[in-house]
């Protein structure tokens, strides 16, 4: 029923419970239980210090802008209608980053900066994929 | 080591044309450069025992080629290989297990005739967690971590500019570059954006080329015509694939290459005569310096000013014109090397500015992926 023509993310069984939580509109992300670390992406064990003793908990999905970049120019044909967009790694509150767009600004260097506050937006992109976009934080 | 099995570069060359090759194939490309660097090395495909070779399997080149070798390695590090495989061949020479190494690597890049398979599952890493966001590829990445230098350190779009013009001007003086118009400063700054902060004359060209380069021990070598060049350190390292995994935006693994080479190589900084710095974009280079220890973290952008890498510099950096402006068909790596034994070699004395007069010790370097990974070498002539 969808003509969305953009990849779409697959997953797997460990990432799954990442997908599933935007789905519901309260993203998930895996958290240490020996070195209390929030990672991402989701793996099977933690990256900082080898524990498997993982755990999914809700974050905030606040955050703040910490690299970006403004896209002219692809040659990925499915994004080239878009141009300009911003492909943004957001630092969230609880110490991981996730790479998202950042949406409802202009894509100029003066209207979307390093360190800007965001917030989640969940896209529902499709009945089965909801992707975690960031809007810049209101005020 | 043994000296006698320390390994040395004896042949190097690219395929007969570089540029605009519409009617050769990659790996027509990559079998006309093996043959040109035999033939400058003073041996044959038969010598050939160590293939070392990334983007394709070894086993397709060395069945193109018609060889069959004993050793091979298809590391593949994307355009940091070549250094990487440098090392390899070099610890493979010593150790007894090989006389002839060669490493080859060339791509019909712009042309795209007979390239390798590329693409990657919805279900990897970066399909799940990049291409849904229309992440484009390595212009995206790169310009990532130079945004958040510049945001870090301070670092200008007039600095990264700097690199573009120093790298053409080492173009003027190199026939077979493939950009040799005069560029300024302000040519660059006014190029239009790819990827913020990047303009076009940021990122390299893409080009159809390959190169190669052979190498065999000190001892045997001396039994050949050609201009020995002593491999003499090596590093190599990675810390991530996909640019949001990595650890620190502004740090590459140089930081490990660099220091691992001058140390296996007992020299400095300032012994450093000519260097070849991979420049997939103005930033890579930028970045590089500060990594391998050129300079400190974040004053990349102060050391390349007012034209100090440029010819009649302080840093004889690029003389070839490097990926900006001389040739780039898509993992550049290969030609760092061979513009290095060239310079050691003494290959342009004839040709006045572009030679790097009684230069004696060389550094190569190449990065691959989205800053992923990174090979360091030392060359040395006596």
């Amino acid at each position: 029923m969808t003509d969305y023509t953009k990849p779409l993310p697959k997953s797997d069984p460990v990432t799954a419970p990442f997908w599933d939580s935007l789905r519901r509109k309260a993203v998930e992300v895996q958290c240490c239980e020996d070195c209390n670390q929030f990672l991402f992406y989701p793996r099977a064990h933690c990256p900082a210090c080898g524990s498997r003793a993982l755990t999914w908990k809700p974050v905030s999905g606040r955050g703040t802008i910490y690299t970006m970049t403004i896209v002219e120019k692809t040659g990925n044909r499915n994004f080239k209608q878009d141009c300009p967009y911003v492909v943004a790694l957001v630092e969230l509150e609880e110490g991981c980053r996730m790479m998202s767009n950042i949406i409802d600004v202009t894509p100029a260097p003066q209207d979307v900066r390093i360190g800007m506050p965001v917030e989640i937006v969940y896209d529902a992109v499709t009945d089965d994929v909801t992707l975690p976009k960031f809007r810049p934080v209101a005020g | 080591m043994n000296d006698a099995r320390q390994a040395a570069v004896v042949g190097v060359a690219e395929s007969d044309d570089i540029g605009i090759v519409p009617d050769k194939s990659t790996l027509q490309l990559q079998g006309e450069a093996s043959l040109n660097a035999l033939t400058d090395a003073g041996l044959t495909l038969k010598d050939v025992d160590g293939l070392f070779t990334a983007g394709f399997r070894t086993t397709e080149v060395a069945e193109y080629l018609g060889i069959q070798p004993r050793y091979f390695d298809g590391t593949h590090v994307g355009g940091s290989s070549f250094v990487v495989h440098l090392g390899h061949a070099a610890a493979a020479i010593a150790s007894g297990r090989i006389e002839v190494a060669l490493i080859v690597h060339g791509e019909s890049g712009r042309s795209g005739i007979g390239l390798p398979a590329s693409g990657s599952s919805p279900q990897g890493m970066e399909g799940q967690f990049e291409h849904p966001y229309g992440m484009p590829g390595a212009p995206g990445a790169y310009a990532m971590a130079c945004a958040r230098h510049m945001h870090q350190y301070g670092t200008t779009h007039e600095q990264l500019a700097e690199i573009a013009v120093a790298a053409r001007k080492w173009a003027q003086l190199n026939e077979r570059a493939f950009k040799r118009d005069p560029l300024s400063i302000d040519d660059v700054m006014a190029s239009p954006i790819i990827s913020w902060p990047f303009r076009k004359l940021d990122c390299c060209l893409v080009t159809d080329a390959a190169g190669a380069v052979v190498l065999t021990s000190t001892q045997r070598a001396k039994d050949l015509d050609a201009r020995a060049v002593r491999v003499i350190g090596w590093g190599e390292g990675h810390d991530h694939q996909i640019i949001s995994q990595m650890p620190d935006l502004t740090s590459g693994p140089g930081r490990i290459s660099g220091p691992d080479a001058f140390a296996m190589a007992g020299v400095a900084h300032d012994d450093i005569d000519v260097a070849q710095i991979y420049d997939s974009f103005t930033y890579t280079v930028l970045t590089t310096l500060e990594d391998i220890g050129f300079c400190n973290k974040g004053e990349g952008g102060d050391f390349v000013s007012g034209g100090r890498i440029a010819p009649g510099g302080d840093l004889a950096l690029n003389t070839s014109g490097g990926g900006l402006s001389y040739t780039h068909p898509g993992m550049f790596g290969i030609f760092t090397i061979i513009e290095c034994v060239r310079q050691l070699r003494g290959s342009f004395s004839s040709q006045g500015q572009r030679q790097i007069e009684n230069a004696k010790i060389g550094l190569v370097h190449g990065t691959g992926g989205k800053l992923s990974a990174t090979g360091t070498a030392i060359l040395a002539v006596e």
